[in-house]
């Protein structure tokens, strides 16, 4: 199959427009006819919902949460990014468009990430517009903060709560269109399969989290804004509940899935402190605007952090990339911390951890600036950890993040199921392999409130002129017998080891070889092992409750079963990617200073996964850079 | 670590339910409650018996899902925190710790601690909004707002709608949540324009839900996590009465 990304005609800074110039239409007195269901509440799901309610559709909104407004997005804290020039330090579209295709070492498309640059300074009005609280100066005017890879201000905030502040909105607009009675929403409502009709998106399968119940629901298309799968790692940024399910069940029923493997490790969390540690809390990156990151020079180093002198300081990344200094990108940002801390110079009581000092910077701006820009972030730390950051540096430590890869999409954020969309983090589009902070937010929005209701219509016009389908077709009976089915087999094991004992294991094989270094050896390890975790899980896994009721470790064990095929897939795309670029750091491929070593030449093409008879098959998707030329990525 | 808990375990919204008792080993004090919750079903899992149903998602204190009654404390012993950045640290060895569900007419329990929330959602839904539809924004510096009046928004607009403030209020009064919502948009010049319908609108449906009425005893505002002033609840009774006036 050939896959056709559907770029536009024209000069990059032409491409929307021509592509919206040349979109079908759908007469609003025939959109209430049309139903769509978006699977996902958060920037993405509650952006798209509300605004496809808002023209006229009609449409069924799910979430797992108890409400919209808990969806991950929420927990975003740093900022929002938007090319809109307020400071007047030479920022513009093409400059943002540069930073984050360079950021994503230059494994993304041109148009894509040109139009996300493109639209994010319509993206702050909108939500101006809404009600959200950005920070601002004293004369009125929005302020401005900066960002890892990145040497303008253009990260548009409120206080360290950004991403709240923003779902808030979405949800709000949400709330408006399900009293307008345009969107019926479906919370504590988990999507466990796709139904397709001749190869379409025709509806999903439901289960009701609170009754058991599992429900069908039919649509004229799906759209899945259902966010990370990070939690293949176990311990990472994420909620507890996020998962793959929805994706990974899209990709079987022949949704291709792009760079799997691409997941960004975030260099500002929380260290693990125990084995019973579920979740790793992030620390949020706008931290590095002012903390400075260093270790001591000293293996073994006793002393206090207070007490040690400068000159025992190693301020590594000001050392290594003075032009960038402690703002480099994410992916360097990890990588540098994990040398370090492999190297035996990691702070902290399990010498996992590097650390985040403030006291130059309170010195120089005053405490009541610093807490100003960062207050809940520093109360945070200290419900955590017991200790106050303004009186010792934070200790910090590199933990699993975001999701470059996801669902493979074209322009139209549409996947290789016709009908069948994905918006926001569980696509794959705009971030190649290292997302820039302050861009995901951004990219969730437009997607969900600009892109998305822009393009549906070309399928949908089309869909109008075929013969509908109800939930008495036959494709929805067969999805839910292999559903129930699932969760019958799952709860008849009855083996020995729970659901949590197997998430560990996965948790730990993935962390070890497919996070911020792999190599050839460690990645076919790795799947053996995965295979084994897989086999034991269905022979030895035990459940207790029952199908129809509130259960929530049969949740969990529908959401580990998913995980671990898709690490299979994460390891299998890592290991055929023989180069470096960004989060991706294969060891036999670096320069002979240990940077990321691409090689353009072979592999400048988006992997896309097919799954067929429990196999996975590579088709690529070639890229070109017709408007910057791809360099090594340099942040010295 | 060893803590003996009381848990509140009840089937469903008809069962009577009751406290039952769980004296759990093996915790550590960097644990958090949740992750103490997380052990104990395991145990229970392995003893072929059903797990505690208990709320959680971002497990960073900002989406609002998770809210125990902890001895008798929303979120627990400590001011301005959620359940889920309670640590045992927090607890002394041995110690026996009651966990309840939020209690309160307007949020039936579902199962065990887990609540149902949704009535917030409705008030939400009443005019917790800003009317205006996507592509139809001004630019966004076309507006000043100056910082003192932003950061008025912010902090009444920071609620994560745990409903904690319900949980510990005598009279279980949505109060501190409504006004909240109301002030964080009746503060900004964006959200002016609809104030009084929205009051009118979200306070009708506060009380439609079965939410007590607020006799201002200020327990709300030392257990919410964002600390939110009652301020907020005077400003819109404030609004109330001027929405009557007006309307």
């Amino acid at each position: 199959m050939l896959l056709d990304p559907k770029i536009p005609e024209g000069k990059l800074e032409d491409k929307w427009r021509n592509y919206q110039l040349g979109s079908s239409l759908i007469n609003p007195a025939n959109r209430k006819k049309v139903k769509v269901i978006v699977v996902g509440s958060g920037l993405a799901g509650s952006g798209a919902a509300a605004t496809l309610a808002e023209l006229g559709y009609e449409i069924d909104c799910f979430c797992y949460q108890d409400s919209a407004r808990r969806a991950h997005s929420v927990a975003a804290q740093g900022g929002v990014n938007a090319a809109k020039n307020y400071q007047h330090d030479g920022d513009s579209i093409w400059r943002m468009f540069h930073d984050t295709l360079k950021g994503g070492d230059f494994r993304s498309r041109e148009a894509n990430v040109y139009r996300l640059a493109e639209l994010s300074a319509p993206l702050i009005d909108h939500f101006t517009q809404q009600g959200v609280p950005f920070a601002r100066e004293y004369g009125g005017v929005l302020v401005n903060r900066s960002f890892g890879g990145v040497q303008v201000q253009r990260t548009f905030y409120a206080r360290g709560q950004t991403g709240q502040q923003l779902l808030l909105a979405a949800y709000a607009q949400l709330s408006k269109m399900i009293r307008a009675g345009k969107v019926k929403m479906h919370a504590r409502h988990e999507m466990l399969d796709l139904v397709s009709i001749n190869g379409k998106a025709k509806g999903i399968i439901a289960r009701d989290l609170c009754t058991g119940e599992i429900k069908s629901f039919a649509a004229d298309a799906v759209v899945l804004a259902t966010g990370g799968y990070s939690r293949v790692f176990r311990l990472s940024t994420l909620a507890i509940g996020c998962n793959g399910s929805a994706i990974w069940k899209a990709h079987k029923k022949g949704a291709f899935f792009a760079s799997p493997s691409f997941t960004q490790i975030h260099p500002t969390a929380l260290p693990q402190a125990s084995e019973a540690q579920s979740k790793l809390t992030l620390m949020s990156e706008s931290l590095r605007n002012d903390g400075r990151i260093w270790v001591p020079n000293n293996k073994n180093e006793a002393r206090r952090a207070n007490d040690i002198a400068e000159k025992d300081r190693d301020y590594y990344l000001e050392r290594k990339y003075p032009s960038f200094g402690n703002l480099a990108p994410r992916d360097i940002a990890s990588r540098a911390a994990k040398k370090r801390i492999d190297a035996g110079y990691g702070v902290g009581k399990l010498k996992n951890a590097v650390y985040l000092d403030f006291k130059d910077a309170i010195t120089n701006l005053g405490l009541e600036t610093i807490k100003d820009r960062y207050g809940n972030l520093f109360k945070m730390y200290k419900k955590i950890t017991g200790i106050d950051a303004y009186k010792e540096p934070m200790q910090i430590s590199p933990a699993a993040h975001f999701s470059m890869g996801g669902l493979w999409v074209d322009y139209e954020l549409m996947t290789t199921i016709p009908g069948l969309y994905a918006l926001g983090e569980c696509n794959f589009s705009d971030h190649g392999a290292n997302r820039l902070g302050a861009n995901s937010l951004l990219q969730a929005s437009i997607d969900g409130y600009f892109i998305l209701p822009n393009t549906i219509n070309n399928y949908l016009v089309k869909e109008l002129k075929n013969e509908r389908h109800t939930i008495d077709h036959p494709a929805f009976d067969q999805a839910t017998s292999a559903v129930t089915n699932q969760i019958n087999k799952i709860l008849s094991l009855k083996g020995s080891k729970t659901v949590d004992h197997f998430h560990r294991a996965l948790g730990k094989v993935m962390w070890q070889e497919c996070a911020m270094s792999r190599n050839e050896e460690g990645l076919k390890g790795a799947l053996k092992e995965i295979e084994q975790i897989r086999d034991d899980f269905w022979r030895d896994l035990t459940v207790t409750g029952t199908a129809d009721e509130m259960n929530t470790e049969l949740e969990k064990a529908l959401r580990l079963a998913d995980f671990i095929e898709l690490a299979l897939l994460m390891c299998t795309d890592a290991l055929d990617r023989k180069e470096s670029c960004g989060a991706h750091f294969r060891e036999e491929y670096q320069t002979p200073e240990g940077e990321a070593l691409r090689m353009d030449e072979e592999y400048a093409f988006v992997s896309a996964w097919e799954y067929s008879k429990e196999r996975f098959k590579l088709h690529k998707e070639q890229l070109s850079f017709n408007n910057i030329t791809p360099t090594v990525r340099s942040y010295k | 670590m060893v803590l003996t808990f009381k848990i509140w375990r009840q089937e469903d919204k008809d069962d009577k339910g009751s406290l039952q008792t769980y004296k759990v080993d093996g915790l550590s004090e960097d644990m958090s409650i949740l992750e103490a919750l997380d052990h104990l079903n395991e145990q229970l899992v392995l003893k072929n018996e059903k797990v505690i149903a208990f709320e959680y998602d971002c497990r960073e204190g900002i989406c609002g899902q998770c809210g125990i009654f902890i001895n008798g404390r929303a979120h627990g012993p400590h001011d301005a925190t959620t359940t889920c950045q309670l640590h045992l640290r927090s607890f002394e060895d041995g110690q026996t710790i009651v966990l309840e569900p939020w209690r309160a007419k307007a949020f039936p329990v579902i199962k065990d601690l887990i609540v149902d929330r949704s009535a917030f959602d409705r008030i939400i839904q009443q005019g917790a909004y800003i009317g205006a539809k996507t592509g139809t924004a001004p630019e966004a510096n076309a507006i000043p707002i100056g910082k003192q009046t932003a950061d008025k928004a912010m902090d009444a607009a920071v609620c994560i709608g745990c409903g904690a403030c319900v949980a510990t209020c005598k009279n279980s009064s949505a109060a501190l949540f409504t006004a909240a919502k109301i002030n964080h948009l009746n503060t900004l010049p964006q959200g002016k324009l609809e104030a009084h319908q929205r009051v009118k609108d979200m306070t009708n449906q506060m009380e439609k839900e079965g939410f007590g009425n607020c006799t201002f005893t200020g327990a709300c505002e030392v257990e919410c996590p964002e600390s939110i002033s009652v301020v907020n609840i005077a400003e819109m009774n404030a609004s109330i009465i001027k929405t009557k006036i007006y309307s």
